[in-house]
């Protein structure tokens, strides 16, 4: 089986959060870029099921505008074969979504992580699927090979599901599928320079919608202290201030 | 023309997010003067089918095909968008839970539509169509237009507040025309728990951290849940020590709830943590650290140990 | 002149400050407390490629450069330097000393091991009655032809139990002074090797140290590093190499310590306002901050030059006498800045105080170092 493993690169997840531009853009100023905690998660999933013999070929792919090439470079120190860039600057997820489904027709599984942690659109893979006639599953918390078959876990209201699911398919996956990223050895991350890394050209695609502008949250009021022995009173405030009890 | 809303039911019990999803169209729908219809994919009696209709839905399409239990996305795609069709629906309304996430793409590639997900609050405006979402695991706002006829939404949890109207809904059985070989997902094994509150659905949710201590320490907690009828989660250190499942764990990387109220209980409030859970209505933090950044989150707040807490707020809920 | 990393450098770093926040930091303090040996870390560790970092990778080594090692060593003293130091003395003093002195048996048979992490590497040269004063070894290895016999005691011995591997530096021919000492590789399991107690050390606890006795300990002659007699000069030039692991984990140490004392001085309130606010904290923060700074370029610029092929003895002395001094001011103002809460273990500055204070003491104290900075600054 072949994976395609969706990468985004995403601002560090404790960056501070400014706007540029009269609030129209990101400052991207001194931020850290990195794999979105979520791909990470599912390359690291791939990563040890190629391992143990599964997987024949790991690519990592990205939407994405050069300087995006580092984190492509790290998901090759962690265990991917071959990474492939598409040379545009993301737009929408639809806009995105028709990039890869350019690369993603050649593969058997593709795995996404289920949001971006930046502009939180949770489309890619759904969409993606729909391009190609793939079918997709969502929620994605385990994945196995039995077999030469596919076989997943998926969380559901209240609890989980196993099922199978008929390849091609995209794997929309969560927390759970690896507890941690992995760190990438030494050896990987001198072999990471050596792996291929192709760039390929955008197609022509639509943008179905834009972003206009952006703002923060407002600042929040300072949080109501009560005394440890006065449990009394911070019923009292829960019922009659802020009336959810 | 029409809206058309996606609902969802836990065990034939229509998820509180529905009425949301419903009153948020409803509101929507009196602007543009265009009708709800809201779309049922299960197992649903005809009495509670009908409750849609409290909160603004005219039309109610149940679709009773056991087919659809497996959760097979291209198919429930498929039903959507076929219902979307037959219905004329210009905007279409989904939650922005795991079902929602999972459908609503494939909807809006189908239907040549635009997507926004995460969406917070009505439409700022209908012409140009331009909607309210989180970006940044919830640390800001965008505000996005949509280009194309058709709008697909995805509504945050706990945006919109339920809203009761006189019920004129009638529901009629709806065959989606999905065929046999669509459906590629069997399903092997199912866990789940029922008779439980969903975590994603609850009101009220009690949350431990590390100051816990231990997972011998959960009896209190769970107490206190069984008695508000909240939901339980915890923080990622919790679950990493394995104190309790993967499952309960919310935070950035792990559930993202939007309570009503978000009880913490030896949770420091880690930036990670705080992403999954800032659109709580109202967050309540007893942290024995004084410096712990929960209390910047926190509106209400106790400093001290929980364990001396604990007992005493549950001696209190038990009196309410 | 370059500034600039490479983008596996980056990576390199982001790898070990990915495991000390993840793992090391977790049981740091438990294993303090009970001085208990990292061993689940080390394994991991070898893993990850970090036991033999600059070993050629056709003796199981990462192949990395030195600017590397310094960025790793800085990372993990930045959480746990108990467990830095194992790695510091595997890498910088075995298997550096192993790879360039090394006959090709040698490293098939023992530094491949050490580079793959599978065995731990001690380096033996301090004496009851010999630490600085390096030349003048106790420890007599009598030649007896197709093997030397080891007898004598050895202080101080980082890893000396976990150890497989020793280097030991014994003397051979007394009347020749320091020229009659060999450098030999001891199997730990010899026979006549006793360790003394596990040393109740007032940091770096979770490392385990011991003193070691050889009574009648038979080593094969093809185990001597080098020439007969190169021994002295084999563990200087280790030194010299060692010199740059330790001061990295000074700078480390202090690196660690500033981070938190940012941190702490961000969100503890003191007269109405964050204590970051008032000039008394915010201007030690940048005198803490400049010596971290100035340490991290010595380290780097002494690793600079070992990469380069250039002479680094002197520059890796200042590196390490700098990096140990600076690193016991800063960790002391963090303890200080942190009032109350420093002084508990909890908030960790206080363990690195004790951390830093090793510094200052083993692979050279201070005063050593200034020795070897001063003669080479009046050779001429």
């Amino acid at each position: 089986m072949k994976f395609l493993v969706l990468i985004s690169n995403v601002p560090d997840t404790t960056t501070k959060i400014r706007f540029v531009d009269d609030n129209k853009a990101f400052d991207t100023t001194g931020v850290q870029w990195i794999i979105n905690p979520w791909d990470e998660l599912a390359l690291t999933r791939a990563v040890e099921l190629k391992e143990a013999g599964g997987i024949e070929k790991i690519t990592v792919a990205n939407v994405g505008e050069s300087i995006t090439e580092a984190t492509l470079r790290k998901a090759l120190a962690v265990g991917a074969d071959d990474a492939i860039r598409i040379e545009a600057k993301p737009k929408d997820a639809f806009y995105v979504a028709t990039q890869l489904a350019q690369v993603a027709k050649n593969y058997d599984v593709v795995m996404v992580g289920i949001e971006a942690s930046d502009y939180n659109g949770s489309a890619v893979g759904g969409m993606l699927a729909e391009i190609l006639g793939f079918n997709s599953v969502s929620a994605v918390s385990g994945m196995n090979i039995e077999n030469g078959q596919l076989s997943l876990t998926r969380e559901i209201d209240g609890g989980q599901q196993k099922i199978d699911v008929e390849t091609p398919v995209v794997t929309i996956v969560q927390k759970g599928i690896a507890i941690d990223p992995r760190i990438p050895a030494m050896r990987g991350i001198m072999m990471a320079r050596k792996k291929p890394l192709t760039v390929v050209p955008a197609v022509d695609a639509e943008e179905k919608t834009e972003y206009i502008s952006f703002e923060l949250p407002p600042p929040k009021a300072a949080c109501k202290l009560v005394d440890e022995d006065n449990v009394k009173e911070l019923v009292r405030l829960l019922q009659e201030e802020a009336k959810v009890l | 023309m029409s809206l058309l809303v996606y609902t969802e039911n836990w065990d034939g019990k229509f998820k509180k997010l529905s009425f949301e999803l419903v009153s948020y169209a409803k509101a929507m729908a009196d602007k543009l003067n265009l009708p709800v219809t809201a779309l049922s994919i299960g197992n649903v009696a005809d009495d509670e089918l009908k409750q849609l209709g409290n909160y603004g839905a005219s039309k109610v399409l149940n679709v009773a095909d056991n087919r659809f239990d497996s959760l097979d996305n291209k198919a429930l795609a498929e039903a959507v968008a076929h219902a979307a069709k037959s219905e004329n629906a210009q905007i279409i309304i989904f939650s922005h839970n795991n079902v929602g996430k999972a459908i609503a793409p494939r909807v809006a590639v189908k239907l040549n539509g635009g997507l926004v997900s995460g969406v917070t609050a009505l439409p700022e405006s209908f012409d140009p169509f331009v909607v309210k979402k989180k970006v940044f695991t919830q640390k800001a706002f965008a505000h996005v237009q949509i280009d194309p006829d058709i709008k697909i939404l995805t509504l945050a949890q706990n945006s919109f507040e339920l809203i009761e109207t006189e019920n004129n809904a009638v529901t009629e059985t709806y065959d989606p025309q999905v065929a046999d070989d669509v459906f590629s997902t069997t399903v092997k094994e199912t866990n789940k728990v029922t008779g439980k509150v969903l975590l994603t659905d609850a009101e009220i949710v009690i949350s431990g951290g590390r100051g816990m201590k231990g997972p011998e320490n959960w009896g209190q907690l769970e107490e206190l849940a069984d008695i508000l009828g909240a939901g339980l989660s915890c923080s990622r250190p919790v679950s990493d020590e394995g104190w309790r499942g993967h499952e309960e764990h919310v935070g950035q990387t792990g559930k993202i709830i939007a309570p009503n109220l978000y009880f913490t209980f030896g949770i420091s409030g880690a930036i990670q943590h705080l992403g999954g859970v800032s659109s709580s209505k109202f967050i309540v933090a007893i942290n024995k650290d004084p410096e712990a950044p929960i209390f910047e989150a926190a509106d209400y707040g106790i400093v001290g140990d929980l364990f001396k807490v604990l007992p005493q707020l549950i001696e209190e809920v038990k009196k309410m | 002149m370059n500034f600039e990393f490479t983008d596996e450098h980056l990576m390199i770093r982001q790898a070990a400050k990915d495991y000390a926040e993840r793992e090391l930091l977790q049981d740091v303090l438990e294993r303090d407390a009970k001085a208990e040996f990292p061993a689940r870390h080390i394994k991991n560790l070898a893993e990850l490629g970090f036991m033999g970092m600059m070993v050629d990778p056709k003796y199981d080594g990462s192949g990395m450069d030195t600017v590397s090692y310094v960025l790793v060593m800085e990372e993990l003293s930045k959480i746990d330097a108990a467990t830095s130091v194992i790695i510091s003395v595997n890498n910088s003093l075995v298997c550096y000393g192993l790879c360039k002195y090394g006959t090709e048996e040698q490293k098939e048979k023992y530094l491949k091991p050490l580079a793959r992490g599978e065995h731990i590497g001690a380096f033996l040269l301090s004496e009851p009655e010999a630490g600085s004063d390096a030349m003048h070894q106790h420890t007599l290895a009598e030649n007896k032809g197709d093997h030397f016999l080891l007898n004598g005691t050895k202080n101080w011995i980082t890893s000396g139990n976990s150890a497989s591997t020793y280097i030991v530096m014994a003397q051979t021919y007394p009347e020749k002074g320091y020229r009659g000492i060999n450098a030999f590789i001891v199997d730990r399991n010899s026979p006549g090797i006793s360790l003394g107690p596990h040393e109740d050390k007032m940091g770096m606890r979770s490392s385990d140290t011991h003193s070691v006795m050889f009574t009648d300990v038979k080593v094969p002659k093809e185990n001597r590093i080098g020439e007969d007699g190169f021994g002295y000069k084999f563990a200087m030039k280790a030194l010299e190499a060692g010199r740059i692991g330790i001061a990295s984990q000074a700078m480390g140490i202090a690196a660690g310590a500033l981070e938190r004392t940012i941190a702490y001085s961000k969100e503890r309130k003191a007269f109405g306002t964050e204590i970051a606010n008032h000039q008394a904290i915010a201007f030690k923060l940048a005198d803490m901050a400049v010596k971290v700074e100035n340490a991290r370029n010595l380290c780097l610029k002494a690793a600079w030059l070992k990469d380069n092929g250039k002479p680094f003895a002197m520059e890796s002395a200042m590196a390490k006498l700098y990096s140990a001094d600076i690193a016991m001011e800063v960790t002391t103002d963090a303890v200080q800045i942190h009032g109350g809460y420093g002084y508990v273990k909890e908030y960790h500055v206080e363990r690195l105080m004790r951390e830093a204070k090793l510094t200052q003491i083993y692979e050279g104290t201070s005063e050593v170092q200034k020795i070897v900075v001063s003669r080479t600054l009046l050779r001429e």
